[in-house]
């Protein structure tokens, strides 16, 4: 189902924002492990083929709202890592002015409705901006990026009926990178996760998150189903979170063992698994890649230093925008 | 605004404030497609209170959604809709449900205006009810609006009339911000005068239902009726009170409040919420902060009872303040 008919040209730029995503993700937590980022990030790492496979079959206006884990949704809608980086630091130049953080990062611009430090609390904002879309006619479709934790939620059952009853054109995409935090997802899901969205008569599939060509594939025709007015779907995407719940979980051996995530990182790795098919099938040669991935380090590193620079907001901004 | 308001006491026509509510409704839909209304009985029922009747029949069933009894989700999805270009107006049937809600109010309406740098912002009213004795017992007759008060980001507005309803609803609508209207469910058939012609009243701005020189009765909702009442009884008494109405608590008219504190020196808060760490707590200490030098005692406070609101009529009854309870409280508040 890998759609061997996706574009060239398409395939490599989701390889240049997948390459964009790691590195930016090992920048983060560089600056966390050199104590130069104020709080946490929840890095994304491994997930990357689902953030780009489904915002690459997205229109610019469609919307997404995204997770605490979310750098990744951000940049594959379309945010930029200078203004990213900003806000990681707390800087004025940031998405949010510095006012949102890792957790917070939303851009209206590129239809991102932001990312959410609340489990399964962009499911309701989501659903409402499907709503909007319908009621508008303006035939934006949105995506709800969650993590399998938040099945746990009953908000998510809650919009997932509305959804189903009014036909709203809303997908949600659970990433079930395995841990709720630090507990395996086995210990928190009973029953069949899979028979959740069909009990609401909610479309639901399965597609495997490490592989990027059938995300994008599997999502597009969810798209197009919801945007010609089909209604809402559901798509489970399993994965796996390489680095920890975030950048200070080190010690992981508690939860899960070693010996699981290396196997991941060496056989299930989304970027290297990519790299295979762009040279098996003779869709790129190695040197584009390694162009490539040079060309994203230089916008990372250039990134990086702007962030750095960048002032602070000055404390007289601290009650500004309490209102509109 | 007084002036206005008293103005309309000349306005031939009279509405009660579910009609006003309802009226108010009906322009603003009739003015601005992107306004619908979602909740749990809106449509054909017109609410369980059977304030919107009829809007059903005038806008259609895509403009006032009948929602299955999801307060969390459904509420969620008027945030959604109002960070979208939308002006939803979502129906929390009793404001004993905050609890099913607080996170889409408290996480996310009434943060994503500031957390995003002001790039997003969300479009919303919350329509829901207060007040005790209507014999609905401990999870159908709380007043809440505390909750919503201490929240940044959320307007919080408590209508003590037709005519305020009105206009201020319509204000609410128009709004940029997540607003949080309360109703008092036993001030529904509650009759005023309400102008044919269309007005609007600003979120802010505090009014003076009715002036007076000895003690300043801050009321809210339908504590101003009783404070209203109050006052009638103080005259027998000889004792001239004032009574103000914030309409809103947030924001809030500070300068108002505490003129009135400073022309009469002595002021009670009633307000039909819990007193302990309440709105009659935040309020007497504004005044407190504001005018201590001009009080000539404590600031009185006065609230439901601390308890969960009973059934039983005597001890339903027994938890607010009542129009006799606050004029002895004024009596004392004055040596008399």
């Amino acid at each position: 189902m890998s759609g061997s008919a996706i574009d060239t040209k398409l395939l490599l730029h989701m390889y240049r924002r997948m390459v964009m995503i790691r590195l930016f993700e090992e920048q983060v937590n560089d600056l966390y492990t050199r104590a130069l980022m104020p709080g946490l990030a929840h890095l994304y790492i491994g997930e990357e083929a689902i953030a780009v496979g489904v915002c690459e079959a997205l229109r610019a206006d469609d919307y997404i709202t995204s997770t605490h884990r979310g750098h990744g949704h951000c940049l594959a809608k379309g945010a930029a890592i200078d203004r990213m980086f900003a806000e990681l630091l707390g800087k004025e130049a940031g998405y949010c002015k510095g006012k949102g953080g890792s957790m917070h990062i939303a851009d209206p611009d590129t239809g991102n409705l932001g990312a959410n430090a609340i489990v399964a609390g962009s499911a309701g904002i989501a659903t409402g901006a499907a709503f909007s879309a319908k009621r508008l006619g303006n035939g934006r479709v949105a995506v709800c990026f969650f993590g399998e934790g938040a099945l746990g939620q009953g908000v998510v059952y809650e919009v997932m009926n509305m959804a189903a009853l009014w036909k709203l054109p809303v997908i949600y995409v659970c990433e079930n990178n395995m841990y709720n935090e630090y507990t395996h997802f086995s210990e928190t899901a009973a029953g069949d996760i899979m028979a959740r969205g069909p009990a609401f008569g909610v479309h639901s599939e399965t597609v495997d998150g490490q592989d990027v060509r059938a995300v994008y594939t599997v999502t597009k025709r969810l798209v197009e189903r919801a945007r010609s007015g089909e209604g809402p779907a559901f798509l489970m995407v399993p994965t796996y979170r390489f680095m920890g719940h975030h950048v200070g979980d080190i010690s992981r051996e508690y939860y899960r063992p070693k010996q699981e995530e290396q196997t991941w990182k060496t056989e299930r790795d989304p970027i290297k698994l990519f790299t295979d098919v762009l040279l098996t099938e003779k869709l790129a040669d190695r040197a584009s890649l390694d162009q490539i991935q040079s060309e994203v380090k230089a916008e990372i590193d250039k990134a990086v230093q702007f962030a750095m620079a960048a002032p602070y907001p000055s404390p007289d901004k601290v009650e500004q925008d309490v209102y509109a | 605004m007084p002036e206005t308001a008293l103005s309309i006491k000349e306005a031939v026509r009279e509405l009660t404030l579910g009609e006003a509510v309802r009226e108010a409704l009906a322009e603003e839909m009739r003015r601005d497609p992107r306004v619908f209304i979602l909740g749990e009985d809106v449509a054909e029922a017109g609410t369980a209170f059977k304030v919107l009747g009829g809007l059903v029949t005038e806008f259609g069933p895509d403009r006032v959604l009948d929602t299955p009894i999801s307060e969390a989700g459904f509420t969620g999805i008027g945030v959604g809709a109002g960070m979208t270009g939308m002006r939803p107006v979502v129906d929390i049937m009793f404001g004993d449900f905050a609890g099913l809600i607080m996170d889409q109010m408290a996480n996310q309406a009434a943060k994503i205006h500031y957390m995003s740098g002001w790039k997003c912002k969300c479009s919303m009213v919350l329509r829901t009810t207060l007040g005790a004795t209507r014999r609905s017992a401990a999870q159908h007759a709380q007043s809440l609006h505390a909750w919503f008060c201490h929240i940044p980001g959320l307007k919080v507005v408590m209508p003590s009339t037709p005519y305020d309803a009105k206009g201020l609803l319509k204000s609410a609508i128009r709004d940029d911000n997540p607003v949080v209207f309360y109703e008092d469910k036993m001030m529904y058939k509650l009759k005023g005068p309400v102008p044919e012609e269309e007005y609007t009243l600003p979120l802010g701005v505090a009014d003076v239902k009715r002036t007076g020189d000895d003690v300043t009765i801050i009321a809210t909702s339908s504590m101003v009726q009783v404070a209203l009442g109050a006052a009638k009884l103080l005259e027998e008494h000889g004792v001239s009170a004032e009574v103000v109405d914030p309409r809103t608590l947030w924001p809030l008219d500070e300068k108002t409040l505490i003129d009135s504190a400073r022309k009469t020196s002595r002021v009670i808060v009633v307000d039909e919420g819990y007193g302990r760490y309440g709105v009659t707590a935040e309020l007497a200490a504004m005044i407190q902060e504001n005018a201590f030098f001009d009080l000539e005692a404590p600031v009185k406070r006065m609230g439901a009872m601390h308890v969960p609101i009973p059934f039983s009529p005597p001890l339903e009854d027994a938890t607010v303040p009542t129009e006799r309870s606050v004029c002895e409280a004024a009596l004392v508040l004055c040596g008399k």
